[in-house]
């Protein structure tokens, strides 16, 4: 095995409300607390969870667009979270973003061809004549026409949008681009397309992703393993056949049983998670998601379980859960 | 109505409604002469994507479209009344009384200054005529109903004190103050995450079979059609394009929309095959409407298609579908729908 493009290890993002005079002081938000994983070469790692679990702050965290408060980022060996602002600004080559809303992501000034430029001209290089060139190839390539360069932003479509921002996260030959939620604003049938895109662009040009979203379908489709985060942290971590096939920990089994099916023969078979998840700035002690596990016994209360490895591990990866009864 | 299946006069029945918006770009014709029938103890689902006219078609139904710039034109009857005929100060008894709607974004329909248990007893103050500590302990009772803890106690808050699942609770509670016949739901669930989302699909369920009312939910989301509805209609472009019962829409879809719509979904049970795509977008409200809207994008099609208007015609009891290709058989899928 090769070492992983991608390691991120006890990863931490903690706010800390202002102190205000006299106040007394708040509990920092644990948005991320202790998170590590690995994502290998032209592999797809997907984060679930739902709203307010931290799967974006992680992502954007290992990006450094978000200041990690502890915690270790490695690309390729080369450890980002120690690298200096201008260091890191010429490390933003190998890791792109493509956001969630299309809409609010490209600036609407600029001409989609100047959007897709703009990385190009960031990090020099070029000459005016390759740019274009090369923006024009890049548009083909997500599926737009060359006149599209000279469009602004409002002059798109919801899916032509998205396909102009992976045209950007592209134009610098990235190994690793961050997906935050990137079809979850789009229709069922404009969703296709962008899924399709993005595979076939995996293939071509082998690039990682790592995918954030909260649909279970797309995320079944689309990755090779799949992370799942509660409150914080991650509870599971397994190739994707094995975690939807045989999901251990509890959390995992509920947010998978709650998913509706498009097949009305399918029987009811749902495991409802009473109430919400609670505060990140007061997160329960133990394991975060005991209050509302239907396992949970004393232990759960006091000691938080550790990720470990289970046997049903394959060969494409391991399989780890954060469980003290699975 | 397209399918007799009259054993219980339907407790709302919609007829060619239309809807057209003069903009500046041209005449956008939103809902296009839809039609349908909503009887008690039934939820019937409306699908499709942004902009077939789906959330248009329930708020032309409540009446809440702004007249102009909208100009809405068929029939709504309620019971026999015909909403779009009443004037608007009898429409308002009948608007959050008789007919109840809850909306997508449970933070923006509700009101940020007032506690949650006012909003919820103005409402039965004005349509029951509930005196002040009546209609304080009937919010009480409807916030213990969507099963909200602490009823007491959240009866005092404020909006942006709940969690987005507690305020869509709280939406349900205020639409179902005063016990409606027809609850419209739109898209009552997309900002809500997978569990909460089962929680508040559940709690409707029950709620339909305690009250026995009938409700119109609107969606996008075919998963959450199949485990809801009884009936489903598919919108497309402002006009309904299939009308069929849940179970055979799933297992025989036949427009070739609604098939398309189905093969280009991934599904939890999936391999790694390409998704299949629709080619091209929707066409603009606004273009100039010659014969089927999806024809541009239907493999299907031919030169028919781009010259007339389908119309919607029953093919299995209960089962209607608008496409020429259907009437003439073109494909496989079609001959067997038609056998």
């Amino acid at each position: 095995m090769t070492a992983p493009l991608l390691e991120v290890r006890d990863l931490k993002k903690h706010y800390v409300a202002p102190q205000r005079w006299f106040a007394p002081r708040r509990p920092p938000v644990q948005a991320v607390d202790g998170v590590s994983f690995d994502v290998a070469r032209g592999e797809t790692l997907s984060l679930v969870g739902e709203s307010g679990c931290g799967k974006t702050t992680t992502a954007k965290t290992v990006l450094r667009l978000i200041e990690p408060s502890a915690g270790t980022v490695r690309l390729d060996g080369e450890e980002l979270t120690a690298l200096t602002p201008e260091q890191m600004r010429l490390r933003r080559r190998d890791v792109q973003i493509i956001f969630q809303d299309p809409y609010a992501s490209l600036n609407p000034r600029l001409a989609a061809g100047e959007i897709v430029a703009e990385p190009l001209r960031n990090f020099g290089g070029a000459t005016r004549a390759q740019r274009q060139e090369r923006v024009h190839w890049l548009l083909q390539r997500v599926g737009l026409r060359p006149e599209a360069a000279a469009k602004y932003p409002h002059e798109f479509s919801g899916g032509q949008r998205q396909r102009l921002g992976i045209a950007r996260a592209l134009a610098l030959n990235p190994r690793l681009i961050v997906c935050d939620e990137p079809v979850s604003a789009l229709d069922v049938s404009v969703q296709a397309q962008v899924v399709n895109l993005l595979m076939d662009l995996q293939a071509e040009f082998g690039i990682a992703y790592l995918f954030v979203a909260h649909d279970l379908a797309v995320v079944r489709h689309i990755s090779r393993r799949v992370a799942v985060m509660y409150l914080g942290r991650i509870v599971e971590i397994a190739e994707r056949d094995t975690l939807f096939a045989a999901p251990l920990h509890p959390y995992t089994e509920i947010l998978l049983s709650a998913a509706p099916v498009p097949n009305p023969r399918t029987p009811p078979r749902r495991l409802l998670l009473q109430g919400d998840p609670p505060s990140p700035a007061n997160p329960p002690p133990g394991c975060r998601f005991h209050t509302r596990c239907p396992l949970a016994q004393d232990i759960c209360r006091s000691q938080a379980p550790a990720l470990s490895s289970r046997p049903s591990s394959t060969t494409a990866g391991e399989h780890l859960v954060a469980c003290h009864f699975r | 109505m397209d399918d007799d299946n009259a054993d219980a006069a339907p407790l709302l029945e919609v007829s060619d409604l239309r809807v057209r918006f003069d903009t500046l770009a041209g005449r956008a014709r939103a809902v296009d002469g839809v039609s349908f029938a909503l009887r008690a103890g039934e939820t019937l689902g409306v699908v499709g994507e942004s902009g077939c006219g789906k959330s248009v078609t329930s708020l032309a139904v409540m009446r809440l479209l702004a007249e102009p710039p909208a100009r809405v034109s068929g029939r709504v009857l309620l019971q026999g009344t015909d909403l779009l005929a009443l004037p608007e100060r009898a429409m308002r008894q009948v608007r959050g009384n008789r007919i109840s709607m809850i909306f997508q974004e449970p933070m923006t329909s509700l009101n940020p200054v007032l506690t949650i248990g006012r909003q919820i007893a103005e409402s039965v103050r004005v349509h029951q005529g509930a005196g002040r500590a009546e209609a304080l302990a009937r919010a009480v009772e409807m916030l213990k109903l969507v099963q909200i803890p602490e009823a007491e106690r959240r009866v005092n808050e404020y909006p942006h004190q709940l969690s987005g699942g507690m305020r869509q609770r709280v939406m349900i509670a205020l639409a179902l103050a005063c016990k409606p016949e027809v609850l419209i739901a739109d898209e009552p669930t997309t900002a809500l995450d997978v569990t909460i989302q089962a929680q508040i699909l559940d709690l409707i369920a029950r709620l339909q079979q305690t009250l026995g009312m009938g409700v119109l939910l609107i969606t996008h989301d075919l998963g959450v059609v199949a485990e809801s509805c009884d009936r489903v209609i598919v919108m497309y472009a402002g006009r309904k394009v299939e009308e069929a019962p849940v179970d055979a829409l799933f297992d025989r879809p036949l427009h070739p929309y609604t098939r398309a719509l189905m093969a280009s979904m991934p599904s939890l049970n999936a391999s790694d095959a390409r998704l299949a795509e629709i080619p091209g977008m929707v066409p603009a409200p606004t273009a100039p409407r010659r014969g089927c809207s999806f024809a541009s994008r239907c493999a299907h099609a031919n030169a028919r298609c781009s010259a007339e208007t389908p119309p919607l015609r029953v093919r299995a009891p209960g089962h209607a579908a608008a496409c020429f290709a259907l009437d003439e058989a073109r494909a496989d899928w079609a001959l067997e729908a038609t056998a």
